[in-house]
């Protein structure tokens, strides 16, 4: 074979290479990603209706209350409170009045079911998501 | 004042550090001898430098002085004493001080075992380590001065992050980072011969063994923290494809990648610039890595509470470093793109195949540990990308690999008689599809995913053995042979450990009082009772867990809860009865209103096999490194 074609056959292997790597990207980017939702625009309807996404915010002081491993709390930018429930062991980090970022969807009932609740492990480290869900909220309150 | 002495040595380490980076570059660039000679004991002075600041930051911590704002943040008087060395590089400003004694380690290493060198050559890859390591001396003295005082003193101190009081602590970050910065010998080499113009063989020779060498560390350091996450953060997995953990696995990939592709370079001759821009690349990620763990840009379970001027500085030198790497390779890379002559049926092109797959799901894993970062700076929203992401993409992108690396080793340089190496390997194909099938018939449930994972381990193990015994009766194999045998057995291994665990553990979370029991995986699991227990800076709840299998008593696990006294955050302590072919895990949840304890366990088919493979693997990689070839040539040219 001549060394133009070997060339240019290992030059369309690689590119085969990337382009399936290429479709399997969009693929997976397309189902597997979360969208971040302030509590506020979970209120306003701007949630996705039919796809799991996040919650940053703040748990609300007062708001946990179990039911055997389930447990139910609020999740809010002190603006607007979102009810959660999840079903499993909370992270050791997971307090109220702290920070913390969920993922699920919500239920016919408008309550949101946590599959996720993530919990940082520095107790002085505010997720960034929660921080800007708590800005986020701050300045449209002042706009009004 | 011995704070001041320590940065006081990191001021002088910067000043040489410069003389080490530009003198012996002009020297070997305009033929002056005098500057190149001024490279090694320019080298070995930041060494000792850098080693002072070390050990006056491990005696602050030692003695408790807390008017070291460092100190005072990360330590606590009543830590124990291993725990307040370990934090020496727990948290931002000791792990770069970490990073660049480290850096200055492989330096003089690069200094003393290169004395068989062409000079030119030594002094231009001192050089070039110089200048990486001014860059980032010059980061730490002007954003992470970790001998910073704390004025007045604080009384005690705030403590180590509970999680991070682990001997994990004490292993992992080193063993990380001496891989990390180990591509950057690699890197120092590839420029040096882009700068001289001499990309050969004997160039290939000369950078391998230290990429091995910085390759071996990686694989060890991401592998003991996958363990430590493990056991540690309480919740049984293993990988989470959390951003930091990719950004010490994407120069990994790459790393693979470049490992390969400078044995082509040094048996045949070939894929130079592919060598060279590989070795750049190895470093820019490492580089990389280290801008997206310390610039605080990202969640992550490595994340700190950070100062934005930081990230901007590391992404200037970030863009310095690789933008000037490039321009050269733009400029003084060979033009010819695949070097020496060979036949699509070589190991060549196995290897050049294996690179792009290499290489690719490291662009996948980039895309994806970036994408949320670069959607967020367009303002587009604030996303996050999940394990599914990353599981979707790269084992499709894997299982070639693995195929490609059962044929590869038989294959022979230049050309090949392909179907000759079809027929033997007719027994291999034929174990791991008797594998595929079986095994998940035996554990009970077939799925195609794990179906796949055993077809292909074995047909590794399979091709693996097969050669070996051909080996062996050919004559005595070197030692490179039996490393690169026993690094693809390590995949094997490792990918046995990640298809049982995948496929077949069980995860129960439960509620539990005093006498009840759960079962998993064919176990039975007894809570006794819990308890108060103290440690030397927490108390705890200590749960008695009566492990049993089929009414036969194995083993009692003691998970904890531990409230630190300098914390206010509760830390969860598993239990694992470790064996071969399982691990049973226990962790304690909280106590729930009625008394009970909400309480996880798992059963782990060969979860152990995961860190044995990498254990494997890295056996490999020092196995290759000591192979005879490498010391004869030391021998010959320092005679």
């Amino acid at each position: 074979m001549k060394p133009r074609y070997k060339r240019a056959l290992i030059i369309i292997a690689a590119l085969a290479v990337i382009g399936v790597a290429a479709l399997l990207i969009l693929n997976a980017l397309n189902s597997n990603i979360a969208l971040y939702v302030t509590p506020s625009e979970v209120s306003a309807g701007k949630a996705p209706k039919d796809q799991a996404f996040r919650i940053g915010g703040m748990v609300k002081d007062g708001s946990l209350r179990r039911d055997g491993l389930t447990v139910h709390f609020v999740i809010t930018d002190l603006v607007k409170d979102i009810p959660v429930a999840y079903t499993g062991i909370l992270p050791d980090l997971f307090k109220e009045g702290k920070g913390a970022v969920i993922q699920g969807r919500m239920n016919a009932n408008g309550e949101f079911i946590a599959s996720e609740v993530l919990a940082k492990h520095d107790e002085n480290y505010m997720p960034p998501e929660a921080k800007h869900a708590l800005e986020q909220a701050q300045k449209n309150g002042s706009n009004k | 004042m011995i704070p001041e002495f320590g940065h006081y040595a990191l001021i002088l380490a910067l000043c040489v550090a410069l003389i080490q980076g530009v003198l012996p570059l002009l020297g070997a660039h305009q033929g002056r001898r005098e500057w190149l000679m001024l490279a090694r004991p320019a080298a070995q002075t930041v060494f000792l430098l850098l080693a002072t600041a070390f050990v006056i930051l491990a005696w602050c911590f030692y003695t408790n002085d807390f008017s070291v704002l460092y100190v005072a943040e990360h330590s606590n008087s009543q830590m124990p004493i291993i725990y307040r060395l370990g934090a020496v590089w727990g948290g931002h400003e000791g792990s770069l001080l970490l990073w660049v004694f480290l850096l200055s380690t492989w330096t003089i290493l690069v200094a003393q075992l290169s004395k068989a060198l062409d000079e030119f050559m030594v002094a231009r890859v001192i050089g070039v380590l110089g200048l990486v390591m001014s860059g980032l001396l010059l980061f730490i003295l002007t954003t992470s001065n970790p001998f910073m005082r704390l004025l007045p003193a604080a009384q005690d101190g705030r403590s180590l992050n509970p999680l991070l009081q682990d001997p994990g602590l004490v292993f992992h970050p080193p063993m990380l980072y001496m891989g990390y910065v180990g591509f950057s010998v690699a890197f120092a080499f590839a420029i040096a011969s882009l700068l001289s113009g001499r990309l050969d063989a004997a160039w290939a020779r000369w950078s391998r063994p230290w990429t091995t060498a910085a390759w071996v560390f990686l694989t060890l350091g991401i592998a003991l923290g996958s363990w430590w996450a493990y056991y540690e953060l309480g919740w049984g997995g293993w990988w989470f494809w959390d951003p930091v953990e990719n950004a010490s696995f994407i120069p990994w990939l790459v790393g693979t990648a470049l490992l390969h592709s400078l044995a082509v370079t040094e048996k045949r001759g070939g894929f130079k610039s592919w060598t060279v821009l590989l070795a750049i690349t190895a470093f820019s990620l490492s580089l990389l890595g280290t801008f997206l763990v310390r610039s605080g840009v990202l969640t992550s379970v490595h994340a700190f509470a950070t100062d934005p001027r930081r990230g901007i500085f590391i992404l200037i030198f970030l863009a310095l470093v690789v933008g000037s790497s490039l321009v050269l390779y733009a400029w003084r890379a060979p033009k010819s793109t695949l070097g020496g002559k060979f036949s699509l049926s070589s190991r060549e092109t196995f290897i050049l195949l294996g690179n792009v797959f290499l290489v690719v799901s490291a662009g996948s894993v980039l895309l994806g540990t970036l994408y949320p970062l670069l959607i967020d700076a367009l303002h587009l929203g604030k996303i996050s990308v999940g394990p599914p992401y990353f599981n979707s993409v790269f084992v499709p992108l894997m299982s070639p690999l693995l195929v490609l690396m059962g044929i590869g080793p038989w294959t022979n340089w230049k050309s090949s008689d392909l179907p000759a190496v079809v027929k033997r390997l007719w027994l291999a194909a034929l174990a791991a599809i008797v594998a595929g099938v079986s095994i998940p018939m035996v554990m009970g449930e077939f799925t195609w995913l794990a179906g796949l994972g055993f077809l292909l381990a074995f047909w590794v193990i399979a091709s693996g053995c097969l050669q070996i015994i051909r080996q062996a009766k050919a004559g005595k194999p070197t030692r490179s042979f039996i490393g690169m045998q026993v690094a693809h057995l390590g995949i094997a291994v490792f990918v046995i450990g990640v298809t049982m665990v995948g496929a077949y553990q069980e995860e129960k979370d439960v509620r539990m009082s005093a006498g009840e029991t759960v079962s998993v995986g064919g176990y039975q699991i007894q809570l006794q009772d819990v308890n108060i227990a103290s440690g030397p800076n927490y108390q705890a709840m200590r749960g008695t867990f009566l492990l049993s299998k089929n009414g036969n008593f194995q083993t009692t696990l003691y998970p904890e809860k531990r409230n630190y006294f300098s914390s206010s955050m509760p830390m969860t302590e598993a239990a694992i009865d470790v064996g071969l072919t399982r691990d049973i895990y226990v962790s304690l949840g909280e106590v729930l209103p009625d008394r009970s304890w909400a309480v996880r366990v798992y059963y782990k088919p060969f979860v152990d096999w995961i860190w044995g493979g990498c254990l494997l693997m890295a056996l490999g990689g020092v196995l290759a490194i000591s192979d005879k070839r490498y010391r004869i040539k030391l021998k010959k040219q320092a005679s």
